[in-house]
């Protein structure tokens, strides 16, 4: 961009190289950060449940757990594309990427919020099952929604001709957080649906 | 019209335009035009009253644009959610603690967007590029910037620093109101659960005032200490400023709402069943700790990637070593408490069951997770004072920093350890037994550390040529403070002993030894040292000695006495006490040298305020400091340093002959500039 040209206005000014390293590295420390705050969901977990989980749809979940971890693979390529400048293919699978996770939240709020035998709000000896499912996977749906979000101001500025391999710091950066959100995936699917015993209403 | 004709006429026609406020949303929601309390009307009131006296003061500042921001986003909370009840069929449409939490959430974003704080980014997304800011807005007066979004990272250590000794002020005040209750037994002038909402205040007014200190200085010195034109990220960097301003009115918010019992700990499970206030305390830290996170996330990568050329991490000053480790508590354990308030939060809304035994949950899960955080978060309180004991001790001593590696090191130290002894606040709380001993020992442990650093001022102190001006002063009595705060401390540590002291007046000698050790006399050290930095003129020397007088005397009586009362009986968080215990005198004690502290920050604060005006103009570098933020002109330039330093030498080699920290002028002309010695 024009403005770019004009970086060494003044004394002590950073280079475009040395901006893109300090952004991957203030990144990285932000999701070093979130790494804590989904940590502490996932002690919160353990610590109340225990060795136990509630009775979940197996089917759905091994569902919706595929199509993150194939978004991830499709924002991967789209990153890649526009490292290359082919913005065809970064518009196509950063689409695809937008869909998937778009497919994942209506999978996890739509459908397994409904489906679920555990319901928030009512309490009783097991109503920690549901509270602790329903603010795991809520928690973790917020992230996913803000990651859609940012995928589309990020295709959108792609759409507009703003990213090119000499700048493509905002697609790297979506990607990483989507990875991230993604990979919280991985630790969370097993804590929900895998791990303990199967106790809860109607055991 | 006059600036205070302005300001009068804006705060009365604020207040009634408040009420105005008030009635017209409520009559729109369709409701009753006043409310049941009063409260509510006095929060409408005074919220629009300090809006009008803002924009009597200037409508143009981005605060007062914040303001606005603010007070529409919490109405637009409070209809919308009311809306949706109704349209859900809730009965009643209007409920308090939904609406008004909502309010809450939206406040402050209403603020970043009016202060401006996210238009950059907004521009952005549609492909507008808006250039890093330089100097004062255009078109308007150049204090201008200290009351708006500004980028410029000594701004916003100026903005930082200002707010947090406004928030102190104020914490002291709610400390002053409680304490005199206490000054005799019996119930004089407070309601219960006003004292205790005022306990609560005074602990987390006073914790955001210190982490706004403690950004203040990260903020101003690190970029200048370390050789670079600003910090790493400036835009988030105003951003972790300001959203610091929405979340402590929040905070103090709370106080309309009914307050809250639980002091700053916010301990389910009371923190669940108390008042609505509950929720702005919680919703304003949760939105505190963006401001931790970001401001500590731009500290690490400006310190890893903007060091002059030469500076390795071993010759940094040994201040940016304090503050890279406390960066490194703000950013990960920040998360935890944020984490215990909203689940509390959360609970409270929807009726869950995290902390309730009866529903599976578990009341001990709060305080784990709470303290993971709340512990590591004294350590970001001291970490950052006790580096500047150790960057001024060599300046006063004219002789190199005893161990500057060890010191480097046992910051990093204190702080990786500090996350391995949360659970020693919980020795009497029914944890896991099993967790108790493995505490015990780990908490002990933090001293080893903590005793390196006693032995390097010890040791810089030894045998060297001590002057004794404000600064120094006040790093000396950090020194003894601090000694008092870490002797108190082992007792509390060891299990048996604790069982005793817990939740005792004890305590809270011990913590206020730390505070005032660890941050509040540092700050006031470091106040007065790059006081001529800041504002290019000197203080008032002899005002500096009586605030130091006052306020060492008074806080060496109160933290004593404290201790002495904890030992014979006095409760904490309680508003009444046994007069057979025979505490009154002490108390009485406790009251005044309270007072004396306070009135001792007065003249500080005044001596402040008065010679950043009327002040002598001050030497270049009046403390012959090798440090390179005292090589070019005070106060610094917009961009720091004109041409990049080099770090030629040790830090800290003072009186050493021949020894050279910094070449100024790396590229040739040697001869503009002598270098420091």
């Amino acid at each position: 961009m024009a403005a770019d040209t004009h970086a060494h206005e003044h004394p002590g000014a950073i280079s475009p190289a040395k901006r893109l390293k300090m952004n991957r590295v203030g990144l990285w420390l932000f999701l070093l950060s979130e790494t804590f705050l989904f940590g502490g969901i996932l002690v919160s977990r353990f610590y109340l449940w225990g060795a136990t989980r509630p009775e979940l749809n197996q089917n759905l979940g091994l569902a919706v757990t595929l199509i993150l971890l194939i978004s991830s693979y499709f924002m991967y390529r789209a990153e890649t594309a526009i490292k290359h400048d082919d913005r065809g293919d970064f518009l196509r699978s950063i689409s695809v990427t937008i869909i998937l996770g778009i497919l994942f939240v209506a999978g996890v709020v739509g459908l397994e919020w409904q489906e679920a035998p555990i319901k928030p709000f009512t309490g009783g000896e097991f109503g920690i099952y549901g509270d602790i499912f329903f603010f795991m996977t809520g928690m973790h749906a917020f992230h996913v929604v803000t990651g859609v979000i940012l995928l589309m101001i990020v295709a959108y500025r792609g759409y507009k001709g703003h990213l090119s391999s000499e700048n493509f710091w905002p697609a790297e950066a979506a990607a990483i957080y989507w990875h991230f959100v993604d990979v919280v995936w991985v630790f969370f699917f097993p804590a929900l649906y895998l791990m303990g015993s199967v106790v809860g209403p109607g055991h | 019209m006059n600036r205070i004709v302005r300001i009068l006429l804006g705060f009365i026609v604020g207040f009634v335009a408040g009420i105005a406020v008030l009635v017209a949303v409520r009559v729109l929601l369709g409701l009753t035009p006043m409310p049941a309390t009063l409260a509510p009307v006095l929060f409408s009131g005074i919220g629009f009253a300090i809006l009008g006296l803002l924009y009597g003061f200037e409508p143009s500042l981005g605060l007062t644009r914040g303001f606005i921001g603010m007070a529409i986003a919490m109405i637009v909370g409070v209809v919308a959610v009311t809306h949706f009840r109704r349209a859900m069929g809730l009965d009643p449409a209007y409920a308090l603690e939904p609406a008004w939490t909502m309010a809450a959430v939206l406040g402050p974003i209403g603020f970043m967007l009016g202060v401006g704080a996210v238009t950059d980014w907004l521009k952005w997304i549609f492909g507008i590029h808006t250039p890093d800011q330089h100097g004062p807005p255009e078109g308007k007066p150049a204090w201008t910037r200290y009351f708006g979004f500004d980028q410029n990272h000594k701004v916003i250590g100026i903005q930082y620093t200002v707010t947090g000794i406004v928030l102190m002020g104020l914490a002291g005040i709610f400390a002053l109101i409680f304490r005199s209750e206490l000054a005799i037994p019996g119930i004089q002038f407070l309601a219960l659960d006003m004292f205790n909402s005022l306990v609560g205040l005074h602990g987390i007014v006073m914790i955001a005032a210190i982490l706004l200190g403690i950004g203040g200085f990260a903020n101003y010195l690190v970029p200048l200490m370390i050789g670079a034109s600003d910090m790493a990220f400036p835009r988030l960097n105003g951003f972790a400023f300001w959203i610091a301003v929405p979340s402590a009115l929040l905070i103090v918010a709370a106080l309309f709402f009914g307050g809250w019992d639980t002091g700053w700990t916010g301990y389910a499970p009371l923190s669940v069943r108390g008042a609505m206030g509950v929720n702005f305390f919680m919703i304003g830290v949760f939105f505190f700790g963006f401001s931790s996170i970001l401001g500590s996330m731009n500290l690490i990568t400006t310190t890893l990637y903007m060091r002059a050329p030469g500076m390795g991490l071993f010759r940094m000053p040994i201040y940016v070593w304090a503050v890279l480790a406390t960066a490194l508590i703000q950013l990960t354990g920040t998360q935890f408490i944020g984490l215990s308030f909203l689940m509390v939060v959360l609970e409270r809304l929807f009726d869950l069951g995290f902390f309730n035994p009866a529903e599976g949950g578990n009341v001990i899960l709060f305080q784990h997770l709470f303290w993971f955080y709340s512990h590591p978060a004294v350590y970001i309180f001291i970490l950052p004072g006790l580096g500047i004991v150790s960057e001024l001790l060599p300046v006063f001593a004219r002789k190199p920093l005893f161990g500057y590696k060890w010191i480097a090191l046992s910051s990093m130290a204190i702080a990786l350890m500090g996350f391995l002894v949360w659970a020693h606040h919980m020795f009497a709380a029914g944890m896991e037994e099993a967790l108790r001993v493995p505490f015990m020992y780990s908490t002990m442990l933090v001293a080893v550390p903590t005793g390196v650093k006693f032995f390097s001022w010890l040791g810089t102190m030894w045998r060297g040529k001590l002057s004794f001006p404000t600064p120094m002063l006040f790093v000396l009595a950090s020194i003894a403070v601090f000694l008092i705060g870490g002797l108190t401390g082992p007792p509390l540590a060891t299990v048996p002993t604790d069982l005793f002291l817990h939740d005792s007046y004890f305590v809270v000698g011990h913590f206020h030894a730390t505070m005032f050790g660890g941050f509040v006399f540092p700050f006031f050290a470091a106040l007065y040292f790059w006081y001529p930095k800041i504002t290019g003129r000197m203080y008032n020397e002899r005002l500096g000695q009586i605030h130091f007088a006052l306020q060492t005397a008074g806080f060496y009586i109160m933290s004593l006495t404290m201790a002495r009362t904890g030992l014979l009986g006095m409760r904490r968080r309680i508003a009444d006490y046994d007069p057979d215990l025979g505490i009154q005198n002490l108390h009485i004690i406790m009251t005044v040298a309270g007072f004396v502290i306070f009135f001792g920050v007065l003249v500080g604060v005044y001596n402040l305020i008065v010679s950043a005006r009327k002040g002598e103009v001050a030497a270049a570098n009046p403390w012959g400091s090798r440090s390179p933020e005292w090589q070019i002109p005070s106060p610094a330039p917009e961009h720091n340093y004109e041409e990049p330093f080099e770090v030629v030498g040790e830090p800290y080699d003072y009186g050493l002959p021949g020894s050279v920290y910094v070449d100024m002028h790396p590229s040739g002309s040697k001869t503009a500039a002598s270098p420091a010695h």
